[in-house]
């Protein structure tokens, strides 16, 4: 059957099961939103503010549903607004394609408008950036890309395709195919499939492992973001539960396990947890699921986990011995290879272990109800109110350390973070998509001022889509995060951090037709959220913080993880 | 127990196979920049195989650094098999040409001399230049040169170093892998 290029680009989506694409038109995509127009019963396009809020809000959908994310944007401008949405989602392994269109062929090279090399420029952050020069490609080149995004460690594709390759008169051969047939049927995607093909867990590997798990007495399991990525929480479970050994969780981990599951000690890292630093220190076996062991998580590579036989179970053989060294690694799907060690792993007990570590967590702190707010009593108020399966996006920071310490995240893609990348301005586009993912959920945006002010125009998208987001800003005048290190680090020189100036985010939250309070204490905190819980629309609540709360504990960076700047 | 990596700064040839597509070299090559390596010879060229290029990377470099490298190289969808040669375990060759200024006879006859003593060609004379071509080892062609720097060398183009396992094995056994 002869169509439209752009017909077969929209008709690939829909095989793939999309019904959702964020996005930003412009002139040399205006074929593809054309092509759109005839569609728009069967895919829904979220229109941002801002090229990078789309891509943040395709990787949120992606992380939230599991789906893999689809971002348009036109040529130049439009696709350099949606690196650092793309570099985002390749450092958490989120899998998103995105779809930009570039000058036409008697155009490109010779600096036109709104040209620039964006397979290029996207070559480092992608798992695959193509170039479509011909309109026969079309089925296959996006065939490819949602096979590459998704399997194996996921990741972002960008499509580039110029812009006569998409006009109305180039017609090309298209057959559907269900996606779940395209490995079989074509061969294409056949050869693609078998080359990202995750191999088995060897058996010997295993065996191994098994080994060293009965011979371990102090072991220590660790829930990186493979775990999340990969859907692998019931076996991971099963699997904490059988080892009977403290598990101490990644910033990427957080909804791999139930934060408040009787073994978890916890973040692991540079504001880890004394259980789980100490764990670390002292265990001699250390087993971790889908972790590359990063420089915020083995803050100093030489003493991580220096007694312990490490262990790393992870999809992506390339992380193996790249930044801790292993005693043994097992290359493969963590819910398969998960699924293995249970079916063979008997009850292990190790009570005087447990009981070493988990003592060490700190006894629940009993917050004053009065007095100036603190992000304590912020995260108290929305962990205590927010409904059962709330959605967590936050931006990077502070207040980012003090969400992930607070609240028992229960589910993969429950907690929505830039972990890798550290993106300040993801939060409210990744909450964006995963409201337009999971409209019967509730997504809170938890948001420092200095992270809000960079993409707060999503608000507009916010309020035009009626999603009921709401914006929790913890507002302590500065950035935080460098304060506190100008704080310990820097003598208090405090260069270029402190954020004296407007706007006024209740106004701001007017401006955009959303609802907005200021609180200053608990209780006023207290009423604002639950009247914004209730207003069943976007909102934003302004908590005015002390300037120099700081995010406890912290190990400097390159220094022990029991070296603790601060307890 | 840990894997012990050789952390010797010594020479590697990393032999990439790879599908011979657009910006499959970019691709390879942006690897090394990205890690701040620097690539001491790149070449590539045509195999047996259709539409199947191999690129031959010389860098010098530790086993760690030269086994993440690999694995990067492996991640890259175009790339077919990667192959981590050492001195030792393999062949490698380079060619190279190098002109120099004879002023006179004798300079003439004694860079003649040096070169057939190396087994050089030379491929191009005139009264006051003399162009040598070298196909050896790498390590040879450098005392070429070096012995030729008694005569005043004008330029040198070196064709890179390629590399093949020592013995039957060959690079296509990583296909499988």
């Amino acid at each position: 059957m002869k169509i439209r290029g752009t017909q077969a680009i929209l008709e690939c989506l829909l095989e793939q099961g999309v019904d959702t694409i964020f996005g930003y038109p412009g002139g040399t995509i205006l074929n593809v939103y054309d092509e759109l127009y005839h569609y728009r019963d069967r895919l829904r396009h979220i229109l941002t503010a801002h090229e990078q809020g789309a891509s943040h809000a395709a990787d949120g959908y992606a992380r939230s549903t599991g789906k893999v994310g689809v971002c348009f944007a036109t040529s130049g401008p439009g696709a350099t607004n949606l690196t650092t949405g793309i570099a985002t989602a390749h450092l958490d392994s989120s899998p998103v394609v995105f779809i930009t269109c570039n000058v036409g062929e008697s155009l490109l090279g010779k600096d036109s408008f709104q040209e620039v090399d964006i397979t290029g420029i996207a070559m480092p952050i992608t798992k695959a950036a193509f170039l479509v020069r011909d309109a026969s490609e079309i089925p296959s080149v996006m065939r490819q890309a949602f096979a590459i995004a998704a399997s194996g460690r996921p990741g972002p594709v960008l499509v580039d395709f110029l812009k006569n390759v998409t006009a109305p008169d180039q017609l090309v051969d298209y057959t559907p195919v269900p996606a779940e047939r395209q490995a079989d049927a074509l061969d294409d995607i056949r050869a693609l499939r078998s080359r990202m093909a995750v191999p088995a867990p060897k058996e010997t590997k295993i065996e191994g492992l098994l080994d060293l798990i009965r011979k371990a007495e102090r072991p220590l399991l660790l829930c990186g973001g493979g775990v999340v990525r990969g859907r692998a929480h019931r076996e991971f479970l099963t699997f904490a539960e059988r080892l009977d050994a403290p598990v101490a969780i990644t910033v990427m981990g957080g909804g791999g396990i139930a934060g408040d599951h009787p073994l978890v000690t916890g973040m692991i890292g540079m504001h880890g947890s004394r259980a789980s630093n100490t764990a670390c220190d002292e265990c001699d076996l250390l087993i971790a699921v889908g972790c590359r062991f990063s420089d915020r998580v083995a803050t100093d590579p030489s003493s991580f986990a220096s007694q312990a036989q490490i262990v790393q179970i992870d999809i992506d053989r390339s992380e193996f011995d790249k930044n801790v060294l292993t005693d043994l690694h097992i290359t493969g799907d963590a819910k398969e290879v998960l699924a293995v060690l249970n079916a063979q792993l008997e009850p292990q007990h190790h009570d005087a272990w447990k009981e070493q570590i988990l003592s060490l967590l700190p006894a629940p702190e009993v917050l004053p109800k009065d007095g100036p707010l603190t992000p304590g009593q912020v995260m108290e108020v929305i962990d205590q109110n927010a409904p059962e399966g709330t959605i967590f996006a936050t931006d990077v920071g502070q207040h980012q350390m003090w969400a992930i310490q607070s609240v028992h995240f229960r589910y993969p893609g429950q907690l929505l973070t830039s972990g890798g990348f550290g993106t300040m301005g993801f939060g409210l586009g990744a909450a964006i998509g995963a409201q337009a993912g999971n409209p019967g959920k509730r997504v809170l945006h938890l948001t420092g001022d200095g992270c809000f002010r960079m993409n707060c125009n999503e608000l507009a998208t916010v309020e035009h889509y009626g999603f009921p987001i709401i914006s929790v800003v913890f507002n302590n005048g500065t950035l935080g995060m460098v304060r506190q290190w100008q704080n310990l680090i820097y003598g208090k020189r405090f260069s270029e951090t402190t954020l004296d100036r407007g706007p006024d985010f209740v106004k701001l939250a007017e401006a955009y037709g959303l609802r907005g309070w200021r609180v200053q204490s608990r209780e006023e905190m207290e009423q604002a959220f639950q009247q914004a819980l209730d207003c069943g629309a976007g909102a934003v609540i302004d908590c005015v913080l002390d300037i120099d709360e700081m995010v406890r504990p912290m190990v400097a960076a390159g220094t022990p993880v029991t070296k603790f700047l601060l307890n | 127990m840990k894997k012990e990596f050789d952390t010797r700064r010594r020479h590697y040839t990393l032999c990439i196979l790879v599908q011979d597509i657009p910006g499959v070299l970019s691709q390879v090559a942006r690897l090394f920049s990205r890690k701040g390596y620097n690539i001491e010879s790149i070449v590539t060229g045509a195999t047996d195989r259709p539409g199947i290029t191999r690129l031959s990377i010389e860098l010098i470099g530790d086993e760690q650094m030269i086994t993440q490298i690999a694995a990067q190289c492996r991640k890259l969808l175009p790339v077919q098999a990667v192959k981590v040669l050492d001195a030792e375990r393999s062949v490698r060759r380079e060619i190279a040409l190098v002109k120099i200024r004879t002023r006179d006879r004798d300079a003439r006859e004694g860079a003649i001399q040096i070169a057939n003593i190396f087994k050089a060609k030379i491929i191009d004379i005139c009264r006051d230049s003399l162009t040598i071509s070298v196909f050896g080892e790498p390590v040879k062609n450098a005392a070429l040169i070096d012995t030729l720097a008694d005569f005043e060398i004008l330029e040198i183009a070196k064709g890179g170093t390629i590399a093949m396992e020592r013995g039957p094995g060959t690079i296509y056994q990583e296909l499988e892998d």
